[in-house]
């Protein structure tokens, strides 16, 4: 009997364990944020970004030709198809400035985050 | 056009920079350019329909697709270099004692080809497939083909040129340390390979960063500047890499020297090789 009871004891711990970080998952789902590509730029090309939280950007290819969000300060290599749109998750960042750039047309496609 | 023939030399110096190492690795074995040419075959193949697919890539596993994919087949081709160092440290200490000699023993058979043949499938169909989009992407917006074709067509010759120039930069290395020298380059391939990976896994919001970045030494070497892209390609340099990619890139550097240590014949055996002037 008490080998029943502590397993299911265990199991409660656990239920009790596995949804809280369910609800932690949750109440970190973080803000999104929008970003054009228009014309082979970026719109805006400065962002303003919440600093020390995670932020999902919603990257919306306006263009009919494809293109890829690149950043080395933000670790981050993606393409986005034609008239397409990606998530990229960022952060939590520190107060900054974070350029990123569109890796096929680097001439125009130039932005950054500001984070703060 | 010279925005073409940077991208694309750009992106073939990455493959090429792979397959330099893979052909020199192989150096000796029969019928290893087969081999090889299977490998880019396959990945120009890979490239078009990976970019033909690009779009639902990108939509599955809730927008997070390209992510899962790169670091599937990244590791992938980290799972098969590792399989091939731990297969030549079991049996090429034998080939590097008879000194110059190579081949003889290692039939393409018996050593796991397949293995280098996917790993350079793998590292064409990566880089391949952005030329391709990138292509598509300017064709599409109107620039002149003839353009397009010809920045093609210099940016693949001059990738190639610089994989030639590293292949045979490679094989001047003394036979004495050949072996030694190429598998040491496989598995720092491989760790750049899983570094790589970690960082698409992590993008994913799979895995934490743990340090986001664990060190920043653009100040001295940019991922941007050639030297950066090169040292990237070929022992997977980064400037600001998160502590998991340096933490994926020091345990496959453990695991593969470890392996191939454990995998190395009998120390009985190769102190009789490894004394030849006593």
């Amino acid at each position: 009997m008490s080998n029943f009871s502590s397993r299911r004891r265990d199991a409660l711990v656990l239920a009790l364990l596995l949804s809280s970080a369910a609800s932690l998952a949750w109440a970190g789902e973080p803000p999104e944020i929008k970003l054009a590509i228009r014309n082979h730029r970026f719109v805006p090309a400065e962002l303003a970004v919440p600093a020390n939280t995670k932020i999902k950007l919603i990257v919306v290819n306006e263009d009919p030709t494809p293109e890829e969000f690149e950043s080395h300060e933000l670790n981050r290599e993606k393409v986005v198809t034609g008239r397409g749109t990606i998530p990229v998750y960022v952060g939590p960042l520190k107060p900054g400035r974070y350029p990123f750039f569109g890796d096929f047309h680097s001439d125009t496609a130039q932005g950054a985050l500001i984070a703060k | 056009m010279l925005a073409i023939w940077i991208l694309v030399f750009r992106e073939v110096l990455e493959a090429a920079m792979i397959v330099s190492i893979v052909a020199a690795a192989t150096r000796g074995v029969a019928g290893r350019w087969r081999w090889i040419g299977s490998g880019l075959a396959l990945g120009v193949a890979g490239a078009g329909v990976v970019a033909a697919c690009a779009e639902r890539l990108a939509a599955a596993m809730s927008g997070m697709g390209q992510e899962w994919f790169n670091a599937s087949v990244l590791l992938a081709a980290t799972a098969m270099i590792g399989w091939h160092v731990v297969w030549m440290a079991r049996h090429g200490r034998a080939l590097a004692a008879e000194a110059g000699r190579f081949g003889a023993d290692v039939s393409s058979g018996r050593r796991p080809m397949t293995a280098l043949m996917i790993v350079v499938a793998i590292a064409v169909l990566r880089e391949g497939s952005e030329v391709v989009l990138f292509g598509y992407g300017m064709f599409a917006g109107g620039s002149a083909s003839g353009d397009l074709f010809t920045g093609g067509v210099l940016g693949l010759l001059s990738g190639v040129a610089m994989g030639v120039a590293m292949y045979a930069g490679l094989l001047r290395i003394p036979m004495k340390h050949f072996f030694r020298a190429t598998n040491g380059l496989l598995i720092l391939l491989a760790a750049g390979l899983a570094a790589a990976a970690a960082g698409f896994l992590v993008q994913a919001d799979v895995l934490p960063a743990l340090a986001d970045p664990l060190w920043d030494s653009s100040w001295l070497l940019t991922d941007d500047a050639w030297l950066g892209r090169t040292l990237h390609a070929l022992v997977g340099y980064s400037a600001q890499p998160t502590g998991m990619q340096v933490l994926f890139y020091a345990c496959v550097v453990a695991l593969l020297s470890g392996g191939a240590r454990l995998a190395a014949p009998r120390p009985a055996h190769a102190g009789a090789v490894a004394t030849p002037s006593t």
